[in-house]
């Protein structure tokens, strides 16, 4: 499985994820959440940054299902879901991630059916990545 | 613009060339980037060693050093690459065309050659991944070019009531023109509703049908001022306009992260496009739209303003698209189903609808809208018969 090939800016949110927070970078001064994360804010150009938590809640914004060809350790699990999550908190924040059965379960552990958009769905954390679970299963 | 000249119907294009397209050539890509300049530099009647100007794609493996001395061009002044795949066709022809209109250059080419049948999927290399924004797609299993563009088709479906049947539409349009053209690696394989409803998933909801083909093959295109234009061997096809268009806050193929992630670059390459222009959509007889995807044609339809938000899919309906429909396009067959050169194909394929010589030959066509890749920083020509 690819793991996060991450850079200076998105460093701090893997830091936090392996530690079970979801975690959006905000800026310091006029407040507004920004993702991915860069260097400076592109509403007010402050260079100060603060990470912010977050409930983790969020509804599914979109969704695939990919099947092969794709990369071996993907494959192996195809079809699979992939989603796009809109945080609760930050509703322009939106999270590509895996709906499944519980934390650290497998990317094909829910049946591609369950997943609709607009589901609410709630964030847990394996191997330092974030997963995402229905709350209403 | 007061005082401004711009590029206007300063320049044209007036030599087209390409090689066969196939799964597989046998040439590497060098030799078939030599093959199409020189294709089109003899459609034009231009000699190599006045090309004084190239443009391509940043991603063109054969640099300007090496097809300038392989094909015996001349003192080059104005040289220049752009970024974003497919989103670069257009723009190539429109560096050349700001060139010569500012005096920089007078002949210039520009070209794409790539080995995308027979070479490696770009998507397959794990060690070139961009540490953004791949971080927050690929250990999901977001991993290829059609996973990034479903996401955006299920939420476009889901909004606006686009169906299967509506890229259906844009499938079998660009099958159709293939069908009538003997040089698209489709030309004998006709489409079916039934074939196309069946075939595999590639990334739900795109199936097999909605990905473009993977093809080798080159193609190059000779740009020189409107006034040369009028002593070339071939009717002039003029730049009436052109523009590059990146949008604020847009992020790419993973274009998920704004407040409207479902307008994307070709809504301000068209602003750009149409200010400068003085035509209209309503005035285009014909239309190349970059189809590395089919639903990037509805979402093009929107952007370029041949129909309103939402409404790209229901556009396609009762044969819109098809010839004879209001706004054919993909005349010879596109990416989905002529060739996957980056687009490319497209830009030769506009000009000979202006030529009256396409194999699928739109009665009296006098404009034609070019467009590079939509869901990346893009670009887009309007080309014209007439100045
Ligand atoms: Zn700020």
């Amino acid at each position: 499985m690819l793991r996060p090939a991450t850079d200076t800016d998105g460093a701090p949110f893997w830091e936090y994820a392996a530690r079970g927070e979801l975690r959006v970078q905000a800026c310091a001064d006029c407040g507004e959440p920004r993702f991915p994360p860069r260097p400076c804010c592109p509403h007010c150009q402050s260079f100060a940054s603060e990470w912010r938590p977050t409930s983790g809640r969020g509804r599914i914004w979109s969704y695939v299902v990919p099947h092969p060809p794709l990369l071996p350790d993907y494959a192996a699990q195809a079809p699979y879901n992939v989603v796009v999550v809109e945080l609760d908190d930050a509703p322009r924040v939106r999270m590509v991630g895996n709906v499944v059965s519980g934390a650290g379960a497998p990317l094909d552990s829910l049946p591609p059916d369950r997943i609709r958009i607009g589901a609410r769905v709630q964030a847990v954390f394996a191997d330092g990545l974030p997963q995402w679970v229905l709350e209403r299963p | 613009m007061a005082g401004l000249r711009g590029i206007k119907d300063a320049t044209a294009i007036v030599g087209i060339g390409q090689t066969p397209f196939a799964k597989r050539l046998g040439e590497d890509e060098k030799t078939l980037a030599c093959r199409a300049v020189l294709a089109a530099l003899d459609d034009a009647g231009i000699a190599p060693g006045e090309v004084d100007a190239l443009a391509s794609f940043t991603m063109e493996e054969t640099d300007e050093v090496e097809l300038a001395k392989a094909v015996g061009l001349g003192d080059l002044t104005f040289f220049s690459k752009v970024g974003y795949g497919g989103g670069g066709s257009c723009a190539t022809v429109a560096h050349l065309a700001a060139a010569i209109a500012s005096g920089q250059a007078t002949v210039g080419v520009a070209w794409r050659s790539r080995k995308r049948g027979s070479g490696p999927r770009p998507w397959t290399n794990t060690t070139v991944q961009l540490p953004t924004p791949a971080q927050w797609t690929r250990p999901f299993g977001l991993l290829r070019p059609a996973d990034e563009i479903a996401m955006l088709t299920r939420r476009y479906m889901h909004e606006y009531g686009a169906t299967r049947d509506h890229l259906f539409n844009v499938a079998l349009a660009c099958r159709n023109r293939a069908n009538q053209n003997p040089a698209a690696v489709m030309y004998d394989r006709p489409l079916t509703r039934e074939m196309y409803m069946t075939s595999r998933w590639i990334s739900e909801p795109l199936c097999l049908f909605d990905n473009c083909l993977e093809t080798d093959g080159a193609l190059a295109c000779v740009v020189v001022s409107s006034e040369r234009a009028r002593d070339c061997r071939r009717t002039p096809v003029y730049v009436h306009s052109a523009a590059q268009g990146l949008p604020a806050q847009h992020h790419g193929m993973v274009n998920y992260w704004n407040d409207d992630p479902l307008t994307g670059p070709a809504w301000t390459a068209a602003r750009h496009l149409w200010k400068h222009a003085d035509l209209t959509p309503e005035d285009v007889d014909v239309a190349q739209i970059y189809d590395a995807f089919t639903a990037l044609i509805p979402l093009s339809l929107e952007g370029y303003g041949f129909c309103g938000r939402g409404e790209g899919g229901a556009f396609t309906e009762q044969g819109a698209l098809e010839i004879g429909g209001r706004l054919p396009i993909n005349t010879g067959g596109g990416g989905l189903s002529e060739a996957y050169v980056h687009g490319f194909n497209l830009i030769t394929e506009g000009v000979k609808q202006l030529r009256g010589t396409s194999t699928a030959q739109v009665p009296g066509a006098a404009t034609c809208l070019v467009t590079a890749g939509e869901g990346v920083p893009t670009s887009a020509l309007l080309l014209t018969n007439r100045s």
